[in-house]
């Protein structure tokens, strides 16, 4: 029996307005894996990451994690479509870090990581807070606990950004340009977490622009343009032997 | 050639450069400021001599009652009605903000209908009609809708002076609040309530707490206004005979005939009063911003725990 990829994603079809962002998206990614996708802007790659959780309402095909339809529960034979507190239960499993970080300005930054255990999981504040203590610790910052966000720089916040989905102890975790906001002097501290996460086995799916990252911790690389899967496959064939002609013209404008 | 000598000082030796350094400086005068500075003074000691100066004023009468025990009374009344008012106000101004902002066209109607109505209709219209609410319906009753009544009660006893005067200020308030709020709210990034619900927050637990904390931090200018107008407003209960600090002056000096002076006791409580919200209104906008700034600086846990931290549970 074939093993059941932690994220499937199949036909999905997304347009705003007339717009048609994504058609026909299909991919699976395993447990453990890393999954990154790239293609130029405007090509879909963030939308697809915000159907895979829901953020956006894709207009056709599913979403499937661990096997269950995104959004929508099996009754009988029928598909229902899930209350809001269902989805939430469902997006617990699945972390996301945005391209501009979004912590919460009003609460400090040990704060916006117990935040979702807490309020979300009842945890209790003690215990909450030296699970965020650890996970300050491992993306570098238990230094920065009692500050506010404002005060950090911005590859700061994102770690702070990774720290608090990750104390969800999600089943994949979601990152939608995560290091494009960033001065570059500060993305290769977010990577480096990244990469500690690949390496503890965390299932990752990148959309990013750091292509030497890309080739370097991908299971899968993942290329889109017109909201399409143009190619995908293991990044030594994506990078090294891309078979599509607008594979390697942008692979040739951005490498 | 170019080292020879710079261009300052070539053109100084041509002749047509001045340099300034060394000369004497004299500032700008401003003249108008004295004239008009002078017409100010002389308007002040104008009014500070028909202060002092005009016997009907009795600063002795002020004094006497300025501490009365029915004003003080009044002045308690007064902050009741104010508090109240306002935090019913605001409170029901959270629910039809959040309507007017929902899905639902239904809950987002009703709630502009409630704003056009409680926008439109003065307090002080509402507060007679509230007051008045017997003659058009003598009973309210609790119980099933067109169905069994389970308890009901006099609707004189219910609305007495006090409390249509409560219905009338904070449905007005709650009009205006949710104005407000509804701004706030929009104010608040998109990315906040998607970042919130990625954690796996409800939709209610997105609100509570983080779009509703950061909504009302942006709102505390204009609500701290809302609170002295409101302080202000309540002096209008006097028409339906409520014993406030307006009302209690106004009972004093029918016996006695003293109006100034009782009219300048109500004002000078109505100057501390507002002089003390906004004082506090300053305090807490400056310590959210210093609560920040401090963490900010220290970026220490320890240090900081005893710094009051808003929007805690």
């Amino acid at each position: 029996m074939p093993e059941i990829p932690l994220l499937r994603v199949e036909n999905v079809g997304k347009a705003f307005g007339r717009h048609q962002v994504l058609r026909e998206v299909s991919l699976d990614v395993h447990a453990g894996q890393v999954l990154c996708v790239i293609g130029p802007s405007g090509s879909g790659k963030s939308t697809l990451l915000r159907c895979v959780n829901r953020l956006e309402v894709p207009d056709s095909g599913y979403v499937y994690l661990e096997g269950q339809p995104v959004g929508f529960r099996w009754k009988g034979d029928g598909l229902h479509e899930m209350t809001s507190s269902q989805l939430a239960a469902q997006r617990r499993r699945m972390g996301m870090v945005f391209q501009n970080f979004h912590l919460f300005p009003h609460r400090r930054v040990i704060d916006n990581v117990t935040e979702g255990p807490v309020v979300v999981n009842g945890l209790d504040r003690r215990t909450a807070g030296e699970q965020a203590m650890e996970l300050l610790t491992k993306v570098g910052l238990a230094d920065k606990a009692g500050a506010f966000p404002e005060s950090l720089s911005g590859g700061q916040q994102q770690r702070v950004a990774i720290a608090r989905s990750l104390a969800m102890r999600p089943a994949l975790m979601l990152f939608d340009e995560p290091t494009s906001a960033l001065d570059p002097e500060l993305v290769g501290d977010v990577l480096d977490v990244m990469r500690d996460l690949a390496r503890d086995g965390m299932t990752m799916v990148v959309v990013t622009h750091e292509m030497a990252f890309a080739r370097d911790v991908a299971d899968q690389v993942v290329f889109m343009d017109g909201g399409r899967v143009v190619e995908a496959g293991p990044p030594e064939r994506v990078f090294g032997a891309p078979e599509h002609e607008r594979t390697r013209s942008f692979l040739s404008r951005v490498l | 050639m170019t080292n020879a000598g710079s261009p300052a000082q070539g053109t100084a030796h041509g002749g047509g450069f001045r340099s300034a350094g060394g000369a004497r400086r004299v500032p700008l005068r401003h003249p108008w400021w004295w004239a008009g500075g002078a017409v100010l003074v002389l308007l002040i000691a104008l009014f500070a001599r028909l202060l002092v100066t005009n016997e009907n004023m009795r600063w002795s009468v002020v004094l006497e009652y300025l501490f009365d025990r029915e004003i003080l009374g009044g002045l308690v009344t007064t902050l009741e009605l104010t508090v109240l008012a306002m935090v019913l106000g605001l409170a029901l101004g959270v629910v039809l903000a959040v309507m007017r902002l929902s899905a639902n066209p239904l809950f987002r109607s009703v709630s502009w209908l409630w704003l056009w109505f409680f926008r439109g209709v003065p307090p002080l219209v509402q507060m007679v009609f509230w007051f008045n609410l017997a003659t058009l319906i003598p009973v309210i009753e609790l119980g099933v809708p067109f169905g069994p009544t389970l308890a009901s009660w006099d609707t004189n006893t219910v609305v007495s002076s006090f409390s249509a005067a409560i219905l009338g200020l904070a449905l007005t308030e709650s009009a205006y609040a949710a104005e407000m709020i509804r701004a706030g709210i929009q104010a608040v990034p998109k990315g906040q309530t998607e970042a919130a619900l990625v954690v796996g927050m409800s939709r209610f637990q997105v609100l509570r707490r983080v779009v509703l904390p950061q909504a009302l931090r942006i709102v505390v200018p204009p609500i701290g206004n809302d609170l002295i107008s409101m302080l202000k407003f309540t002096s209008l209960v006097s028409v339906l005979a409520t014993p406030d600090l307006l009302y209690s002056a106004q009972m004093i000096y029918s016996r006695n005939y003293r109006t100034i002076p009782l009219l300048l006791v109500a004002t000078i409580w109505y100057l501390v009063l507002t002089t003390l919200l906004t004082v506090a209104q300053q305090q807490v906008e400056r310590r959210m911003k210093l609560t920040r700034a401090a963490a900010g600086a220290a970026g220490d846990g320890r240090r900081l725990r005893f710094l009051p931290s808003f929007g805690k549970a």
